[in-house]
C-alpha cells in the first residue's frame, strides 16, 4: 500500500490545514491537457486529485461532468489511457495522492483484478465507485487486495446505523456528498453539512472530506473551516472547458485552485 | 439435478444468482431501503391487495383473454397458437399493471410527486393515465430523439396532465432518460415517487414491477387449465427490458415442461451491431442500478442500440432475466426488425390485430417455434401490447405517406 493519503493527511493535520481536492474529468478539456493540469492543480495548492474515469451514464452527475465525460469519450478515451496517464503523472509526483472516480461497468469490463493490479503499479491510490455502496462491496476486494484504498461515500440520507457501519469501513478517507442532489448543483446549506460532518468525525478514524456544490473560495473557506478536505468538481472542469490548448488549460487550473488555497 | 425454486428469488439483498442487486449512489440508498420496507409490507396487505386487483378489473379491463389465433395457426401449418390479449388493457398494453401498483404504492408511501422514464411513450402513458386518475404530479422524462420520433405519445402524456421533459444527454434515448430520472430521484427523494417502467434498476424495482405484472402469468395459467385442460408446451415474449417477458413467464417457472422463449430485437441482425438483444448477444456488467447483461464495448462504455421498436431499443435487461438465461430456464434469441414486421402483416391479415413493433417480435418468435412442432403443440404468445402507436413508423418504413 502506497499510504500517500495517510501521510498527506498527517501532515496537513500538523499544520492544521484544510486538504483541498480538485476533480477533473481525464480527458478534458483536451487528452493532452490532463498530466499537465494535474500538476498544475498541485502547483496551485492541491493535496490530492480526484481523477474522473468517463463512463456513457453517469447517472449521479450532473451536466457539467456528464458533458465532461462526453467529451472526453468522444476523444476515445478509456481506462487504460487513464492509468497511463496516471503512471506519466507519478514520473515528477510520487507524493500527491490519486483517487480515481468512477463507475463499476467500465473497472469490471476491463477487469477488476486486471485493473487493480496495474491501476496500483501506475500510482493509483484510492478508488472511489460511485454506483458502488457498502451491500455491494464484494466487487471491491481485489481492490483492496492490490492495496487499493476504497473510498466511501455518505449521503444526507444515509440513517445513523448505516453511517456508523459506513465510517467502521471507510479507508483512506470518507467521502461527504453535501446534499442530495447530482454534482455542480446550487444546494449547499453550509449549517447542515456542518451538524452531519462534525457527527461523523466522532464515528470515523479516517478524515471526512465534503463535495458536491462547493463552487468558489467563499464556499471552500466555509467548509474548509469543518471539513478535513474540500473537494471541488464541476466548478472547476466547466472554468477548464473550452481551453484551446494544454498551456491554456493549466493556466486556468492554477488561476482557478490559488485563490480556494488561499483561503484553506 | 436438485430443482431450482424459482420463485423464491430475489433474496433480501435483491439478487437473483449473480444479478439483480443495488448498484447505485448513496444517497438513494434509504429511499430504496424505505421504498423496500414499504412495498415488502404492502404485498402482504389484503387491503392494499384487495385495491390493486379492484384497480386491474374495473379501470384496467382484466383479465384479458387468452385467444386462439386459428387462421394464423392454420397459415403456419404448425402448432396452434394462443395469444394472451394484453393489448385490450386500458392504455393498450400490459405497461399499466405496473404504474397501477406502483401509484398505489406512492400513494400509501404519502408521495405527491410521480416522475417515470419512458422510451416509445408507452410507459409515460401508462403513468400520466394513472397520475391523472390519483391526482398526483407528473413528470415524464424523455430523449429527444424519442420525443421526435413518438410525438402523439408525447402530446397524449401532455393531454392526461403529464409534463415531459426532453433529456439532451447521451444518446438522448431510453438509457439516458433513465440515468435523469435518478437524477430527479435523488435531488427530490423527499417527496417524489419514482415509476419505473420495466423490471430492471436497482432493488426492489426488478422484483415490484414483476410483481405487479405476474397477474399476466398468473390469469394465463388458470385460463389455460380451464379452458384447454393443460398447460402450454412453449411460451414466448418479447423482451426489451422485460417486463411484459417476466410478466408471462413468472408463473410458470416452475413448470419444468413448459418451455420459455424471449425474444430480442435483433434490429438489423446481431451480426450486424445494430440492435439491441442484451442477453442474445451483451455481457454480465453493471447498469442502472444492478447487475445484468449490457451491451457494451470493450471500454465498458454502453452501446447505442437499434431497434425498429423503441420498447426494445435498451442496452441492458431486467437481471432476473439474466437469471433464467444462465441457469437455462429459459432461452432468450434475436429476433430482425424485418422478421417483426413481417409477423405484424401476417397476424393483421390472418386475424385482424394490429400488435405492437414490440409484441410482434414475440409473434414472430412464436411463428418460428410453431413450424416445427406438431399441430397438437400448443404456444402462448403474449401480445403485450396494439400496433395503434406503431402505423406512422410502419408506414414510413414501407415508404408510404400518410
Amino acid at each position: 500500500m502506497s499510504q500517500r493519503i495517510e501521510k498527506c493527511f498527517a501532515a496537513l493535520r500538523a499544520k492544521k490545514r484544510t486538504a483541498l481536492i480538485p476533480f477533473v474529468t481525464a480527458g478534458d478539456p483536451l487528452p493532452s491537457a490532463t498530466v499537465a493540469v494535474m500538476h498544475a492543480l498541485v502547483e496551485a495548492g492541491a493535496d490530492a486529485i480526484e481523477l474522473g474515469v468517463p463512463f456513457s451514464d453517469p447517472m449521479a452527475d450532473g451536466p457539467v461532468i456528464q458533458h465532461a465525460s462526453e467529451r472526453a469519450l468522444a476523444k476515445g478515451i478509456g481506462t487504460e489511457q487513464v492509468l497511463q496517464w496516471v503512471c506519466d503523472f507519478r514520473q515528477r509526483d510520487t507524493r500527491t495522492p490519486v483517487v480515481l472516480m468512477g463507475y463499476l461497468n467500465p473497472i469490471e469490463i476491463f477487469g477488476l483484478e486486471k485493473f487493480a493490479r496495474e491501476a496500483s503499479k501506475a500510482g493509483v491510490d484510492g478508488v472511489l465507485i460511485v454506483d458502488c455502496p457498502i451491500e455491494e462491496d464484494a466487487s471491491l476486494k481485489p481492490l483492496r487486495n492490490a492495496g487499493l484504498q476504497c473510498i466511501l461515500l455518505a449521503a444526507p440520507t444515509t440513517s445513523d446505523p448505516r453511517l456508523q457501519q459506513i465510517a467502521t469501513a471507510a479507508e483512506g478517507y470518507l467521502y461527504y456528498v453535501s446534499f442530495a442532489g447530482i454534482t455542480g448543483a446550487a444546494r449547499l446549506r453550509v449549517d447542515e453539512v456542518e451538524t452531519r460532518v462534525q457527527a461523523l468525525k466522532k464515528l470515523c478514524e479516517t478524515p471526512v472530506a465534503v463535495g458536491f456544490g462547493i463552487r468558489d473560495a467563499a464556499g471552500a473557506h466555509r467548509v474548509g473551516a469543518f471539513a478535513d478536505a474540500v473537494v471541488i468538481g464541476s466548478a472547476l472542469v466547466s472554468h477548464l472547458e473550452g481551453s484551446a490548448s494544454a498551456d491554456e488549460a493549466c493556466r486556468r487550473a492554477r488561476e482557478f485552485l490559488a485563490p480556494i488555497r488561499a483561503v484553506l | 439435478m436438485k430443482q431450482i425454486d424459482y420463485h423464491a428469488f430475489p433474496d433480501e439483498h435483491g439478487r437473483f444468482g449473480d444479478y439483480g442487486g443495488v448498484f447505485v449512489a448513496e444517497t438513494l440508498i434509504a429511499p430504496l431501503q424505505e421504498l423496500t420496507a414499504a412495498y415488502v409490507r404492502l404485498r402482504n396487505d389484503p387491503v392494499f391487495t384487495a385495491e390493486f386487483e379492484h384497480d386491474l378489473k374495473h379501470y384496467v379491463g382484466r383479465p384479458s383473454p387468452i385467444y386462439h389465433a386459428q387462421r394464423l395457426s392454420q397459415h403456419v401449418g404448425g402448432a396452434q397458437i394462443l395469444l394472451k390479449r394484453e393489448d385490450l388493457n386500458h392504455t393498450g398494453a400490459h405497461k399499466i399493471n405496473n404504474t397501477v401498483g406502483q401509484a398505489l404504492v406512492a400513494r400509501a408511501m404519502g408521495k405527491r410527486r410521480i416522475i417515470a422514464e419512458t422510451g416509445a411513450g408507452q410507459h409515460g402513458v401508462a403513468t400520466a393515465t394513472v397520475c391523472a386518475r390519483f391526482g398526483m404530479r407528473c413528470v415524464v422524462y424523455m430523449g429527444e430523439v424519442d420525443i421526435e420520433r413518438q410525438k402523439i405519445n408525447v402530446y397524449r402524456m401532455k393531454l392526461l396532465g403529464a409534463e415531459v421533459v426532453p433529456v439532451t444527454s447521451g444518446s438522448k434515448t431510453l438509457k439516458d432518460a433513465l440515468n435523469e430520472a435518478l437524477r430527479d430521484w435523488v435531488t427530490n427523494v423527499h417527496d417524489t415517487f419514482y415509476i419505473i417502467g420495466t423490471v430492471a434498476g436497482p432493488h426492489p424495482y426488478p422484483m415490484m414491477v414483476r410483481d405487479f405484472n405476474a397477474v399476466v402469468g398468473r390469469e394465463a395459467r388458470a385460463q389455460m387449465l380451464e379452458e384447454y385442460g393443460r398447460l402450454p408446451d412453449v411460451i414466448t415474449a418479447c423482451v426489451g427490458g422485460g417486463s411484459n417477458a417476466i410478466g408471462l413467464f413468472h408463473a410458470f417457472l416452475n413448470d419444468q415442461n413448459v418451455r420459455m422463449v424471449g425474444a430480442e430485437a435483433a434490429g438489423e441482425g446481431l451480426a450486424s451491431g445494430h440492435h439491441a438483444a442484451s442477453l442474445a448477444a451483451g455481457r454480465p456488467g453493471v447498469l442502472h442500478g444492478n447487475r445484468t447483461y449490457v451491451l457494451c464495448d470493450d471500454n465498458g462504455q454502453i452501446t447505442e442500440t437499434h431497434s425498429v421498436s423503441a420498447g426494445l431499443d435498451y442496452p441492458g435487461v431486467g437481471p432476473e432475466h439474466a437469471f433464467l438465461k444462465d441457469s437455462g430456464r429459459a432461452e432468450y434469441v434475436g429476433v430482425t426488425d424485418d422478421e417483426a414486421l413481417k409477423a405484424f402483416h401476417l397476424l393483421a391479415k390472418t386475424e385482424g390485430i394490429l400488435a405492437a413493433l414490440e409484441s410482434s417480435h414475440a409473434v414472430a418468435q412464436a411463428i418460428k417455434v410453431a413450424r416445427g412442432l406438431p399441430k397438437d403443440k400448443l404456444i402462448l404468445c403474449n401480445l403485450s401490447g396494439r400496433g395503434d402507436k406503431d402505423v406512422h413508423t410502419i408506414a414510413a418504413r414501407e415508404s408510404i405517406e400518410l
